[in-house]
């Protein structure tokens, strides 16, 4: 299996690391053709509005869009929570996103630099240990689809959920060191999708 | 669970989610529009750009509140402001105003020539400025969470960027190269704390995102530092001292990602209309060259 991390901008040099840790193979992806190679993406931490942007720029959007939809398994952070959601609340004027999973997600929900944060959280789906999470200028989820499993939730608002091919975190595992949520990622949505499909 | 803000990691991971990026100077709210629909990471609101601080002389300090509140109320990019060397009320201003990241920045006329701000003392996080790695580490001692090389602002020559580029990065090659117990000299001859420079030898980088600033103008100016390992690139006057702010800044976010592909950057650099107008820093009396302030 190889897992793709969307490099147009952000951290998806530390994505890639955690990744390269937890045993697979990964490729940048930053065109089209890239996009082809890959099983499962990663959309990183970053500028929401820059990451689409730039995507639309260079003619990898609709591609992204549409191998989401067509079920290509995907874990975004932060930016990459906003990216893939069907919805988002003060968004900046005509954001677009790839969409795909049944959220609705506020940008900023937590505020600006000064109120970011980092914690421990409880992760629903089966770690013993609480997770050292670090929320920056984070989203929060606001509302959620029939479909989709709350994973861990700040303060009752959901920062982590996912559907059966896509998991989104307002918090960004690939700054810790602890690459739980990526292994989590590989593992339990990834592997068993792109398994089906083959 | 307590939340804890302000820590380390929440301050120099802000950088990280700007890394691949430009960051834009912008005077107003209009320029910030235009900043963030080109697909701008931030903003550092001022009151006037480099080049024309330059230009029209006198002493450079934080911008008006209210226009630094215009600018955030206009775009949903973080918004960096600056504050003078030293000026530790100016950023405790900027940290009430909530703004992203301040800027200690030698852009502005310093307030003291002897310390900078201690840095630690804030939730905001701080970047600052560097020519070389001794005053990099020596900031992110005082608490800097992002380094950008300082270049010669508001001079579209784009030459100084290089040099300060290639002094750090050759810096931190040679730091990796020597044997451990030299490191103690090596601490005593860049004046910087033995423990940031054990770090650096040991991870053959700066413990923080490093950007690059300083006379950047064009699209392959910005590829140019990345190509030298810049993590993003500020455009200061270069954007809008042009003739085409719009079509300019997103040319040179395209050229940002793409540095690595000559086709891009070549389709990024055409019909940009003029650069802004450039001033070689050889001509510069010593005393106007911004980036000899920093201690």
């Amino acid at each position: 299996m190889k897992v793709g991390v969307l490099a147009l901008q952000g951290d998806f040099r530390e994505h890639s690391n955690a990744l390269i840790a937890c045993g697979v193979d990964v490729l940048a992806v930053r065109r089209v053709e890239e996009l082809s190679n890959v099983d499962a993406l990663i959309i990183p931490g970053g500028e929401s509005t820059t990451i689409a942007h730039l995507a639309q720029t260079f003619g990898i959007f609709d591609a992204i869009k549409e191998r989401i939809s067509s079920g290509m398994p995907t874990y975004g952070s932060c930016a990459g929570m906003i990216l893939l959601a069907d919805e988002i609340l003060d968004a900046a004027k005509d954001q677009k996103t790839f969409g795909g999973l049944e959220i609705v997600v506020r940008r900023n929900a937590f505020g600006r630099q000064v109120d970011s944060f980092e914690t421990e959280l409880e992760f629903k789906d089966g770690f013993p240990e609480p997770l050292r999470a670090v929320f920056i200028r984070a989203p929060w989820v606001e509302r959620v689809g029939a479909n989709v499993e709350v994973l861990a939730t700040v303060k009752s608002h959901p920062v982590a959920v996912r559907s059966k091919t896509l998991l989104v975190t307002s918090f960004h595992p690939e700054l810790t060191g602890d690459h739980r949520i990526h292994q989590y990622f590989v593992d339990q949505v990834a592997r068993p999708a792109v398994k089906k499909v083959q | 669970m307590a939340e804890v803000t302000g820590t380390g990691r929440v301050k120099r991971g802000m950088a990280e989610m700007l890394k691949g990026g430009v960051i834009m100077d912008v005077v107003n709210a209009e320029q910030a529009k235009i900043a963030e629909d080109a697909g701008a990471v931030a903003v550092m609101a001022l009151e006037r750009v480099p080049a024309d601080i330059r230009a029209q002389g006198g002493v450079a300090r934080m911008s008006d509140p209210d226009m630094i509140e215009k600018i955030q109320a206009s775009v949903s990019i973080p918004v960096m402001a600056k504050a003078r060397i030293g000026h530790f009320v100016e950023a405790q201003v900027l940290q009430s105003l909530n703004v992203d990241y301040i800027d200690e920045s030698e852009v502005l006329t310093p307030s003291d020539y002897e310390n900078h701000i201690d840095k630690w003392n804030f939730t905001v996080p701080f970047v600052c400025g560097a020519t070389n790695l001794g005053e990099a580490l020596r900031r992110i001692n005082e608490g800097a969470a992002m380094i950008r090389s300082k270049g010669e602002a508001g001079t579209g020559d784009v030459s100084n960027a290089m040099m300060h580029m290639r002094k750090i990065g050759g810096e931190i090659r040679r730091l990796s190269s020597l044997r451990e117990d030299e490191l103690y000299v090596a601490a005593k001859e860049l004046q910087a704390p033995y423990a940031l420079v054990k770090e650096v030898a040991e991870t053959g980088k700066l413990p923080v995102v490093l950007f690059t600033a300083g006379g950047i103008a064009t699209p392959a100016d910005a590829a140019l530092m990345m190509a030298m390992g810049a993590d993003g690139v500020f455009i200061g006057s270069g954007i809008f001292k042009s003739g085409n702010p719009a079509q300019r800044a997103a040319a040179c976010v395209k050229a940002t990602t793409f540095w690595d592909d000559p086709k891009v950057v070549a389709d990024a650099s055409r019909g940009l209309g003029e650069a802004m107008v450039g001033i070689n820093v050889a001509d510069l009396p010593a005393p106007h060259r911004l980036s000899e302030r920093g201690w």
